[in-house]
């Protein structure tokens, strides 16, 4: 049974009225230059994509080999193009697109625009009114799989605005790992991404979900993410951006609505060219004994600009334990980081809330001291610098690990 | 004995390193003077000085970190004039230095920072001499985080090891490092710089810092000098020289002047 036709009006009256709302960050755009829509055909398998498209989902983390991955789900411009998952989980967890979640399960309605609003701004909006796609993906109570679920969207053309809406459900007791690249395969292309996320995490599950954004100059990305997490859930947030684009604004919030439930963000950002970066994080402690962190690592260089936030906010009675972890580093004088954690408490009268915010420079007496064993200047500040992006993240696809090695190994040299 | 310092003239054979009429301020502040220093290969030097003496100064002027200024003078290091080359060099060329209080370096293990120091060095010498300094389990923490007083020192010569320097600076080996683990870091030490089991071990250089002297207990020195308010005062046999220190302080090496 599909979702039912009245909800999914009341969802779009909503939207309509906002379609000309501007969001509360970031520049305003014009949603009307991007009115292309693109369908693409399917594949069998990753290593058929297209040449530029393979090396798009590689910059993104995505395993084309699938060897390390249960499954996999990738959308291009409008069309879902690949859709796999292993055998051995089939009954165990969920994979397909939101779109076609929406016609099979009437309870999607309990999920579907529930923890982000449509009518938040323009671009929820957009995508409550035109969706193209998005995954839903649910693993059922007290599953875990061996590998992690690989997701990318993908845009291919320019001048389309891609519309995602993506659904994650962990069940009771459940355990899941997803790695969710976010890719441009035409490196010229003016358009946009706009994304939804809902996830939940049911009593005592664990969601660890990595994201890696690969994107271009002109390209702009509004995500609007939020994720509720229930008593001794787990939420594990890890986000890497090391490409320039237009422009991006995201400010995810999680509901640590359960008692003892976690969350944890950790945000590695580089800034590179003319970058427009406006990422933070919102933590809501509303159960007892929750506990949130926060951390966040920023290199700004050449014009880039990055509004680096975070903000707790404690709405519980009992204990609850948040903190924030936000470093920069600026490698050029026309680069600007604005650091901006705030901690709030509403009458949370147990809360310990803290933060840590700083924007200097590469520590020379570090640089000294790595010299003083061989390393010349420009090897001993790319290590001091990827040692600073480095937050241990886990599944970080190795690619990853070796992108950001390059970015630091050619950025700080120019910046010497 | 204790002989009076005099100025020597160009660089001798089988010398590895010179020092010549060297000035060095700091921030602006005169710290050496005139100084005049050499070494052979192979030979131990211990330095020491009440605080203040300028001994940490001397040896950062060595190994040439750019805070410590070299005003006046020459630094020839195995017959390469390097007074004006940076840490790196020298670094390159054979200097190595064992930190007094090394920086902690974030996001960067003990480890990696061991295989990048020792360039193509086998997994298994790496964890053959962490395992001798009871270093194992800081292998996968970042340089120096947290490390205690004698865990920073002996991270330091498990790093000295990896890189293998021709001349060594150690800066208060002994300081903040409880007895047992003298032992080790004097043991260690001595390999490092040649004098292990092995006889046939190419003899390594090195200049000591030292307040106590416990290291003397374990490690051969050749030479002992005294620093005091930036100037070299006197050369000799090292135990002679502490046991009058142990003795007089440095009283009499004002006297001395």
């Amino acid at each position: 049974m599909p979702v039912s036709k009245k909800y999914i009006k009341q969802i779009q009256d909503r939207a309509k009225k906002a379609l000309n709302k501007t969001a509360l960050y970031g520049e305003d755009i014009d949603l009307n230059q991007f009115q292309k829509h693109i369908e693409r055909g399917k594949i069998e398998s990753l290593e058929l994509l297209p040449e530029l498209a393979k090396e798009a989902a590689l910059m993104a983390g995505v395993d084309v080999e699938e060897k390390e991955r249960s499954g996999s789900y990738v959308q291009m411009d409008h069309s879902v193009v690949y859709k796999r998952l292993s055998k051995l989980y089939e009954g165990k967890v969920e994979l397909m697109s939101t779109n076609e979640a929406v016609e099979v399960y009437d309870w999607l309605e309990d999920y579907f625009w529930r923890i982000v609003q449509p009518d938040t701004d323009k671009y929820t909006a957009q995508v409550a009114l035109n969706p193209t796609h998005g995954y839903f993906i649910r693993i059922l109570p007290g599953q875990k799989l061996d590998y992690p679920l690989q997701t990318c969207l993908m845009i291919a053309e320019g001048y389309i605005s891609q519309n995602v809406h993506n659904i994650v459900i962990v069940e009771e007791g459940a355990e899941l790992h997803i790695i969710t690249g976010c890719t441009l395969s035409k490196a010229d292309a003016v358009g946009i991404h706009l994304g939804i996320s809902e996830f939940y995490v049911k009593k005592g599950g664990k969601l660890f979900f990595t994201m890696i954004h690969n994107w271009a100059e002109n390209f702009y990305v509004r995500p609007r993410t939020s994720v509720m997490v229930e008593e001794d859930g787990v939420y594990v947030n890890n986000y890497a951006l090391l490409k320039p684009v237009k422009s991006i604004q995201s400010f995810p919030t999680v509901y640590l609505k359960g008692d003892r439930a976690s969350a944890r963000f950790n945000t590695v950002i580089y800034g590179l060219k003319d970058s427009y970066i406006d990422l933070g994080s919102k933590i809501i402690f509303e159960g007892k004994d929750t506990k949130g962190e926060s951390l966040a690592r920023t290199i700004a260089d050449h014009k880039s600009v990055i509004y680096s936030r975070g903000d707790l906010i404690a709405k519980t009675q009992n204990y609850c334990m948040g903190r924030l972890d936000c470093r920069g580093i600026i490698f050029s004088n026309d680069a600007s980081i604005y650091a901006i954690p705030q901690l709030i408490s509403h009458g949370a009268d147990r809360a310990d809330l803290s933060h840590e915010a700083s924007i200097g420079p590469i520590s020379e007496e570090q640089v000294e001291y790595l010299m003083s064993r061989g390393m010349t200047k420009d090897e001993a500040t790319s290590l001091i610098t990827s040692g600073f992006l480095n937050l241990d993240i886990p599944f970080l696809p190795e690619i990853i690990d070796k992108h950001i090695k390059e970015v630091v190994q050619i950025t700080s040299k120019e910046s010497l | 004995m204790i002989q009076t310092l005099k100025t020597d003239g160009g660089v001798k054979m089988g010398e590895m390193l010179k020092v010549k009429n060297l000035h060095v301020s700091v921030e602006g502040r005169k710290v050496l003077e005139d100084i005049n220093f050499s070494m052979d290969y192979g030979e131990i030097a211990v330095l020491f000085g009440p605080n203040g003496a300028g001994k940490t100064t001397f040896i950062m002027t060595l190994m040439g970190f750019p805070k410590y200024k070299i005003e006046k003078g020459k630094i020839i290091f195995k017959g390469v004039d390097v007074t004006h080359m940076d840490v790196s060099e020298r670094a390159k060329l054979g200097m190595g230095i064992s930190f007094q209080r090394p920086p902690v370096v974030r996001g960067v293990s003990l480890k990696k920072l061991l295989n990048i120091v020792g360039n193509g060095i086998k997994e298994e010498e790496i964890l053959q001499y962490a395992e001798k300094l009871n270093l194992i389990s800081h292998l996968d923490r970042d340089v120096n985080d947290g490390f205690s007083g004698g865990e920073v020192k002996r991270a330091e010569l498990l790093q000295l090891l990896m890189q293998k320097p021709e001349l060594v600076f150690i800066d208060e080996p002994e300081s903040g490092v409880d007895l047992e683990n003298i032992v080790l870091i004097g043991e260690i030490t001595n390999q490092l710089l040649g004098r292990g089991q092995r006889i046939k071990d190419p003899k390594k250089s090195a200049i000591i810092i030292t307040h106590t002297g416990y290291i003397l207990d374990y490690i051969n020195a050749d030479k002992g000098y005294i620093l005091l308010n930036g100037k070299l005062q006197c050369r000799g046999n090292p135990r002679d020289i502490l046991s009058e220190i142990k003795k007089n302080g440095y009283r009499r090496c004002f006297t001395c002047q």
